[in-house]
């Protein structure tokens, strides 16, 4: 049975509380630092998305100079405190450490990135400083990390900046699609309310692109426009039994989770997660979180090829949810319209694909499993009509731009979910960075942009 | 298993490692702590006209996340009563016998101060004697400690009152605080003195606070001079015990080193430059006198593998590896290698020498990681870049001749080689 309020109030609280182990102590801290080599072009920082120079940052842990360690971060990352939080570092910066050459434990990039840049929000330091105003104004579509990336770069130029969010909060993802044991609501809130504090942004909740203005409009009224407003539609399974109620897709089971209290949100008793991404792992630890009693996480390759981190199974598995590999999901069963069972194919590999990954191909073999909810985490789908609708060239709904930067339509550029399908919070924060280089360079120098 | 029993003049103790004349050697208590620990010996705190101390005595310097790389101290000598200090000692000796037992001397500057001292203490059971001529702070103002040591002359009479008096034997501690400590020892070593210890502790400040802008250690707003130890001193008390070891006047008498030492491997570098025993003081008092345990161990595990049977057979036995520059071999050449199996990249190695050396390695770019080679031609074989390597034997040096025979520097100019090779 799917139902709410599984749970007391007090379990609900330590259930959804942070799970990240802050440094403690100042002692702490400045132990982890201290055992970094401090690289030189160093593979950490290659390996970052947005080049967040790590050795200089933990160094400056390790001089006591935290404002410094701060700004070092936030010039390369201005998302860097949230994405200390919900980065696959084991596929980054914390997996090219050099220390794995030396079978040592990497050092804890994340941990001492949060312990700099959580004292900046804490106490909010301002440590940029807005230049005079140019009188340029631009529209931004869409407050997630790629959007908040792009304001904070023209607002530090100088540029007056308007973001146009469909939500009530801003954080897109960050606030929206991700557990909330990685990402307090309350950190979601402090990380945008600092990013604004440098002034010249304003952002206007609750408008749709596509519903409450167009494209048309603001580029009547701004300057330069930018699109990034992400993805956000669920990937459907394409088989039968897909109506029947009790299967959901992740995002909006974990927007639900985001946007009411914990006891308000149902989940069933036994609850089957199809995919194996972040999303599906996070969907499927809060549906244990809201107190169902199994949670099996169907993937139709295996442990080799999963999109998540080492880390995230382990929370999976920590949490109690069982995997079942080479599953694909054949058909959902039911009764009264209710989800009854879901019957899987059981694959094996084949050849590798496009994606280099081996291919799974069904066996013949099938089983069943009984449940009572489905948690669709099989991928997200760009809003190609939204696309569509507004003029812009794209591919199955993905924005194509020049530079990473420029779409079709003069004065309007794009980055981050919008563009690439789906990716990373420090891929859009790049995105963001590079759209507002690409936008300034619009603005004062009406020069085409060169890579 | 090699004996590392020691024989200072006469003065036996089961091992050559002593605690130096310091806080850990001040009483009764501490003493049998560390008598119990293992230590062969102790150097009892310096005795002398009783003084008072102030709060707050020691600060230290930190580095890269290790407490007390440094560490310096504002006390003066014993503060206790001169009867209590040498009842102690009988009792003490009492107890245990076959450790040594020095007792260090810091007498008012008059003949008579000194052999009522000198008296007191042999009366006391006193095996030996160390002469306090190197305390930096606190008695210098009062014309003693390192104002003796500071002072040929003045330390020479001193040491020929003693010796007047004493009738066992008497060590000679030197202070740092001089442009070098042979004239001193020199001077000590002609009027008689049986053996010279080196090094006493350095003047320094180890630091000043950022938020109260007082230096360190803070007494009430003010801070003094205070006297530096701990293993960054080590360095330079090895280049002052081998001068003493090479002098020709002061390499007569045994030495006991000094200065930083820490580890068996320490004491072994001390012993090799000449010092027949060697005294711990800031290890003790960052660790505990437990550390004695390993030094023990190590050194005779190094002992056996090197084939040394008793310590005698190497102290001593790297003096003469310490030259003159100008007797160096300008024909010896080595460059760097570079264990690409073992590198792990951090590209430390390179950004030191692209910095500020010879430009001579090479940087092939990588995602992530970057590929780095030596530029032997461009290899002056500074070293610099094995030492910054954290991976052990990932750089090595080889040896690569420019031209079999020995040439020195007096001999190549005599000669008129080109000084251009770059």
């Amino acid at each position: 049975m799917i139902t709410a309020n599984r749970l007391t109030n007090e379990q609900y609280a330590e259930n959804f509380s942070e799970i990240q182990q802050p440094f403690e102590t100042k002692d702490a801290a400045l132990t982890e630092a201290n055992r970094c080599l401090f690289c030189y072009d160093a593979p950490c920082t290659k390996a970052c998305p947005t080049s967040i120079d790590v050795p200089k940052f933990i160094k400056q842990i390790a001089t006591e100079n935290l404002k410094g360690s701060a700004h070092t971060i936030f010039v390369s990352n201005i998302m860097g405190a949230g994405c200390s939080k919900v980065c696959p570092v084991e596929k980054l910066c914390e997996g090219s450490c050099v220390y794995n050459l030396m079978e040592e434990t990497p050092i804890n990039i994340a941990r001492l990135q949060r312990y700099s840049t959580e004292a900046a929000i804490k106490n909010n330091w301002q440590l940029f400083e807005r230049k005079k105003a140019t009188g340029k104004k631009v529209a931004i579509v869409g407050a997630g990390p790629a959007g908040l990336s792009c304001a904070h770069s023209l607002a530090r130029e100088g540029v007056d900046v308007t973001i146009y969010e469909k939500e009530a909060k801003g954080g897109g993802l960050m606030t929206y699609g991700i557990a909330a044991y990685k990402v307090t609501p309350k950190f979601c809130e402090d990380e945008v309310n600092y990013i604004l504090g440098i002034g010249g942004i304003t952002i206007k909740y609750q408008q749709s692109l596509g519903k409450d203005f167009s494209i048309e409009d603001l580029q009547k009224n701004y300057d330069a426009v930018y699109l990034a407003f992400g993805v956000g539609l669920a990937r459907q399974l394409s088989i039968a039994g897909e109506d029947l109620i009790g299967v959901e897709d992740a995002i909006s089971f974990i927007y639900h989770l985001r946007t009411n209290p914990y006891s308000s949100t149902p989940v069933g008793e036994k609850v089957a997660v199809i995919g194996m991404g972040m999303t599906a792992i996070d969907a499927a630890t809060q549906a244990k979180r809201l107190g169902a009693k199994e949670v099996t996480l169907l993937y139709r390759r295996t442990q080799e090829e999963m999109p998540c981190t080492e880390h995230e199974l382990s929370i999976a598995k920590l949490d109690g949810c069982k995997i079942i590999w080479l599953a694909s999901p054949k058909e959902i069963l039911g009764n009264n319209g209710k989800v009854t069972h879901i019957v899987c194919d059981v694959m094996q590999l084949g050849n590798a694909d496009a994606s280099g990954r081996r291919s799974p191909k069904p066996t013949g073999e099938t089983f069943t499993l009984e449940v009572d909810m489905i948690i669709k985490a099989a991928g997200q789908m760009p809003f190609q009509s939204l696309v569509t609708n507004n003029h812009l060239d794209n591919k199955d709904g993905k924005i194509n731009v020049t530079n990473n930067t420029t779409t079709n339509i003069k004065g309007v550029f794009a980055g981050g979910d919008c563009v690439n399908g789906g990716k990373e919070v420090v891929d859009a924060s790049q995105a963001g960075k590079d759209g507002a280089k690409a936008i300034l360079n619009f603005l004062f120098y009406a020069k085409p942009q060169s890579e | 298993m090699a004996d590392i029993s020691s024989n200072f003049l006469g003065i036996k103790s089961p091992n050559p490692f002593w605690l130096a004349s310091a806080p850990p050697t001040d009483k009764k208590i501490n003493v049998l702590r560390a008598f119990e620990a293992g230590w062969g010996g102790v150097v009892w705190k310096t005795l002398g006209s009783q003084v008072k101390n102030v709060s707050s005595r020691y600060s230290s310097v930190d580095y890269g996340g290790h407490r007390v790389m440094g560490f310096n101290n504002i006390e003066l000598i014993s503060d206790r009563p001169l009867d209590i200090n040498l009842k102690e000692i009988t009792e003490v000796v009492k107890l245990f016998p076959d450790r040594a037992m020095i007792v260090s001397l810091m007498a008012d500057n008059n003949r008579e101060s000194w052999h009522e001292l000198i008296k007191q203490c042999e009366d006391a059971g006193a095996m030996g004697f160390e002469l306090n001529f190197g305390c930096p702070h606190g008695m210098t103002e009062r014309g003693m400690g390192a104002a003796v040591g500071q002072d040929p002359e003045i330390a020479k009479m001193e040491v020929e009152w003693v010796m007047e008096k004493a009738t066992i034997p008497v060590i000679t501690k030197l202070t740092p605080n001089v442009h070098s400590v042979v004239p001193t020892g020199k001077a000590c070593v002609q009027a008689g003195t049986n053996a010279l210890s080196l090094i006493n502790t350095i003047q320094s400040v180890t630091g000043v606070d950022l938020d109260t802008l007082v230096p360190n250690p803070y007494v009430a707003g003010k801070s003094v001079f205070g006297g530096y130890c701990g293993p960054a001193v080590k360095p330079i008390a090895l280049k002052m015990l081998t001068t003493i070891a090479q002098n020709e006047i002061t390499k007569k008498v045994p030495i006991s080193g000094i200065g930083g030492i820490s580890t068996w491997k320490d004491a072994v570098e001390f012993m090799l430059l000449g010092a027949s025993t060697v005294q711990v003081c800031t290890a003790a008092m960052t660790h505990g006198f437990r550390i004695v345990e390993d030094m023990k161990e190590g050194l005779s595990n190094w002992m056996d593998e090197k084939g040394f049977k008793t310590i005698d057979e190497f102290i001593g036995k790297s003096v003469n590896n310490i030259t003159h520059w100008e007797d160096l071999d300008i024909n010896y050449h080595h460059v760097a290698n570079i264990n690409e199996e073992k590198c792990i990249h951090c590209g430390l190695c390179y950004i030191a020498c692209e910095d500020t050396s010879h430009q001579a390695i090479n940087l092939a770019y990588g995602n992530p990681y970057n590929t780095y080679t030596i530029k032997e031609e461009d290899c002056v074989g500074c070293n610099l870049c094995k030492l910054v390597c954290p991976v052990n034997n990932c750089i090595t040096m080889v040896e690569k001749r420019v031209a079999p025979e020995y040439i020195n520097w007096k001999m190549w100019q005599e000669r008129g080689l080109p000084l251009n090779d770059h």
